[in-house]
Formats: C-alpha cells, sequence, structure tokens
C-alpha cells in the first residue's frame, strides 16, 4: 500500500514546503514595506546601495547593450532584406528593446552582478552574527539591511534599463546604418513614428517590478541562509536561479496583460 | 537582576532547553558552564530578546521580556549588551565606525562627542591607535575588545558574554577576562558570561551554574561548583573522560 501513497506524499510534501516557503517571502516583502513607512530613513544607505546595484552594473549595462542591439541589427537586417522590408530596421529593434531585451537582459545581467553579491552578504552577517548583533542593539535589520537594497533595486533597473535601451539603438545603429547600408534617417524615422510613450511605459514598468523581484529574492535568501559557507553558497545560487527564472515567468504575465 | 523561570525552547523537534531555572542578582558576574551545542548561547540569546521562548519566563528587573513587543522591547534591549562568540564586528566597517555606531543610531551625540567617547572606550580596552583598522586587519584578540567596547559604549546594565575567550592563546585569553573584570567593577553592570574556561574563570566570577540536559543542574559559588561531589558537575570541572556525562 505504502507504494501507492509515496508519490502521493512527495507531491504533497513538494507542494506544503512551496507554499510555506511562497508565504514567509511574502510576509518578508509585507514587513519589508511596513517598516518603509517609519523613521530612520537612512538616505544615506540607500545611495550607497544605489551605487552598489545600479552605477556599478552601469559598465556590464552598456557592454551588453551595445552588442545586443548589434546583434539584433545584423539578425533582422537579414530578415527584412528577405521581405523588401529592411526600413523597418529601426522600430524593429527599438521596440525589441524597449519591450522586453532591456528590462528582461538588464535584470538578469543586476542578477548576476548584484543580486547574488546581496545575498552572499546577508548570508554571511546572519552566520556571523552581525544581523543577531544589530537586533541586540535594538535596532530593526530590515531597516539597515533589507529596505535600503529593495529601494536601491527599485530605483536603479528603470534607470540601467534606459541606459541599455539607448546603447542598444546606437548599436543598433552602429551596424544597420554603419554596415548594412540603412540610412540614418529611416533607422530614426522609423523609430520616431511606431515607438509610442506606451511601448516606453510597459518597459517602465516591466523594470520597476523586476527591481522589486531581485531584490526581494535576493535579500530573503540571504536573510535565511543555512548554516555555514555551504549555506550561504546554496542560498547564493537559489537566489540567483530563483531570480532569473522569476523575472521570465514574470515578465511573460507582464506582457499578456500590458499588451490586453 | 535576571531571572529565568521554568523556559522551555526547541528547534524543529530537538528540545533544547527543558524548563531552565536561573537568577543572577543585580552587580553580580555568572558563569554558565556546560557541554557544547547543549543551549548555552541559546539561553543568552533568549535573555537578551533575540529569539522568543516555548515556554518560561524571563525576567529582567521584574519584567517579562519573552511577553515585550515593540517599543517596550526595544527599550529592555538598550539597556543590555551582549559579546558574540565571534565578535559580530561589521566586517565594512573601521574599528572606530564599528565603536561608533550604536552611538550614531541610538543617541544624538555630536561627531565631537562620539569622537571623545569612541576613543575613550577603545583605550579602556587597550586598543588605542587601531582605530582605522578593519575587523579582517585585526587579531582575534583585538576583535573581541573592539566587540567589547561596542557593547559597553552604550553603558548597559546587563551584558551577556558568549565564550568571550574561544579561540585565544591563554595570556590573552586572561587579559580579556582582567579586562572583563575591571570594566564590571568600573561600570557595576550584572553580567553571565558562557565560558568553558574551567578552572580559570572561577577566581572572576560571583556564582557559577551548570547547564546539563536542557536543565541547570548546579548554582552557586565558584567553590561550591568546585568542590561538588555531584558526578556530572565533577565530571565536567574536572575534565574527566570517564562519568555520567557521555562523549559524543
Amino acid at each position: 500500500m505504502n507504494w501507492i501513497l509515496t508519490p502521493f506524499k512527495i507531491i504533497g510534501n513538494f507542494v506544503h514546503t512551496f507554499i510555506r516557503e511562497l508565504g514567509r517571502m511574502a510576509c518578508f516583502l509585507a514587513t519589508s514595506f511596513f517598516w518603509v513607512v517609519f523613521p530612520p530613513y537612512l538616505l544615506r544607505r540607500i545611495v550607497k546601495q544605489i551605487n552598489f546595484i545600479g552605477v556599478k552594473t552601469t559598465l556590464v549595462i552598456v557592454l551588453t547593450g551595445s552588442f545586443t542591439g548589434m546583434v539584433l541589427a545584423l539578425q533582422t537586417y537579414y530578415a527584412l532584406v528577405k521581405f523588401g522590408a529592411e526600413t523597418s530596421l529601426g522600430p524593429v529593434v527599438a521596440l525589441s528593446l524597449i519591450r522586453e531585451l532591456g528590462p528582461v537582459i538588464s535584470a538578469l545581467m543586476v542578477t548576476g552582478r548584484a543580486g547574488s553579491a546581496l545575498t552572499a552578504e546577508i548570508g554571511i552577517m546572519r552566520i556571523s552574527e552581525q544581523i543577531d548583533a544589530l537586533d541586540a542593539m535594538a535596532l530593526n535589520p530590515y531597516k539597515y539591511l533589507i529596505i535600503p537594497n529593495l529601494l536601491a533595486g527599485i530605483i536603479s533597473l528603470p534607470l540601467l534599463n534606459a541606459i541599455f535601451v539607448v546603447v542598444g539603438v546606437w548599436g543598433g545603429y552602429a551596424v544597420g546604418v554603419g554596415l548594412t547600408g540603412v540610412s540614418s534617417g529611416t533607422y530614426f524615422g522609423g523609430i520616431r513614428d511606431f515607438v509610442s510613450e506606451k511601448d516606453i511605459l510597459e518597459g517602465l514598468y516591466k523594470s520597476l517590478s523586476f527591481g522589486m523581484l531581485i531584490t526581494w529574492i535576493s535579500c530573503y535568501k540571504g536573510y535565511f541562509t543555512g548554516y555555514g559557507a555551504e549555506g550561504v553558497s546554496k542560498a547564493t545560487t537559489q537566489a540567483v536561479v530563483l531570480s532569473s527564472v522569476t523575472i521570465l515567468i514574470w515578465d511573460y504575465f507582464m506582457t499578456s496583460i500590458l499588451l490586453t | 537582576m535576571i531571572e529565568v523561570v521554568d523556559l522551555y525552547k526547541s528547534f524543529k523537534n530537538h528540545e533544547v532547553l527543558r524548563g531552565v531555572n536561573l537568577k543572577v542578582e543585580e552587580g553580580q558576574t555568572l558563569a554558565l558552564i556546560g557541554g557544547s551545542g547543549k543551549g548555552k548561547s541559546v539561553l543568552l540569546k533568549l535573555i537578551i530578546g533575540l529569539t522568543k521562548p516555548d515556554r518560561g519566563k524571563i525576567l529582567i528587573n521584574k519584567q517579562d521580556i519573552s511577553k515585550l513587543r515593540g517599543k517596550l522591547l526595544k527599550q529592555l534591549k538598550e539597556r543590555c549588551g551582549i559579546v558574540f562568540q565571534g565578535g559580530a564586528l561589521f566586517d565594512s566597517l573601521t574599528v572606530f565606525d564599528n565603536v561608533a555606531f550604536p552611538l550614531r543610531e541610538k543617541t544624538r551625540m555630536k561627531d565631537s562627542q562620539i569622537q571623545d567617547t569612541v576613543l575613550a572606550e577603545l583605550t579602556r580596552v587597550g586598543l588605542s591607535g587601531a582605530e582605522n583598522k578593519y575587523p579582517a586587519e585585526i587579531s582575534g584578540g583585538m576583535k573581541k575588545r573592539v566587540a567589547l567596547a561596542r557593547c559597553l559604549v552604550m553603558k548597559p546594565e546587563i551584558v551577556l558574554f558568549d565564550e568571550p575567550t574561544t579561540g585565544l592563546d591563554p595570556l590573552i585569553g586572561k587579559a580579556i577576562h582582567k579586562l572583563i573584570r575591571d570594566c564590571q567593577k568600573s561600570l557595576n553592570f550584572t553580567a553571565i558570561m558562557v565560558t568553558h574556561e574551567i578552572p580559570a574563570i572561577f577566581s572572576l566570577v560571583d556564582r557559577v551554574a551548570m547547564l546539563y540536559n536542557g536543565k541547570i543542574i548546579a548554582s552557586g559559588t565558584p567553590a561550591e561548583i568546585e568542590t561538588s561531589q555531584d558526578p556530572v558537575i565533577h565530571q565536567f570541572v574536572h575534565g574527566e573522560l570517564e562519568g555520567p556525562i557521555s562523549i559524543q
């Protein structure tokens, strides 16, 4: 009889663990936003984290943005030229970057560079009792560790996304106009005609939510890390994997909501 | 005064504390001894309000810390300090900033006052000149001193020490013990010290309590504990391999 029940037990355990974890994560986020309202506001710490999450990721964003724009222009040009529609190169590159590639790739870059570091830093603070030390001093660890990162993520991601898109459009321009011979006026004229405010807002909403998702997951995994170096390493891996997967899943749902 | 009454705490299915009763009078220093991983640090964290007990009371000056929430808990925590086993120094801050941290966050002192207070505290613990170093650049003994300075800078009424000399050589260990004793005398705080430095610690504390099987099995003066005929206490205090305590 046991062999019949075992798969159900495994599935039941998995579902139970998943729902419990989801609930804990939701409570973690709710607690963080609850404490945002109350002083002290620690503006200096928020600026420091914007520097860490945002400014220090700029170079990676510029590099990935430019090459994404370049390869996108190259691929799109050879597809469009078959239909004689190469004049649409500018809008296709710009819309792809603004609506999808900009928010998603910049979020994945931030996850790899800053999200993993956040989890590791908070995880090490947890296992070396630095978080307990804050708590023992009657200081709220959420205020000092979680909220500055959440706010910095929400502020930084849209800005990084904007840099990614601008650099990507210019990368597409370099390839489209410089190599394949589309005229400069056609490239930018098409962008002006086809890109609307709604497209830009779509990218903005996505990057805002990705900023929150990355810092939420990274801080949560670090705050509740396991024991020792192995616990921190596991938490860091989980944070990167979960953030990346969640970004792609959330991107699909946001796109389907925003397009309707 | 600290009083722990019938305290229980378990993690998952493992019951760590099973009815702990303990009393520390004001201004006294109590050494808490017992096997490794048997719940001494958990007891300290419960006393300072870092975690909640399953049941039982922790009375600090007759206020039950386990029942307090919000502002009242915060006020009580502000009167206590803890020196963690590894120091728990903020590794991104210098020695000076570590000690200045609670002053900057909890008081409205001016920068010049903070500077004077921190330097005085660092001098008290014998660390003048090390204020610009980071925790990674100083020795284990220095880290414990910085942790002590960070704790004492807020002038707490109660200080808890979690193995303050673990991992240090005997001379530095002795120096830290003396420093704690001197600070206790000058500031007159009530202290609980988790330690394995037996019998060296007996000359420095007022009372000793032993935690065994999740309970305080004995509490008395150092002389009483040292000469106890209880087989468990005798085996532990004299470090004998044979006896009722099984070595795992």
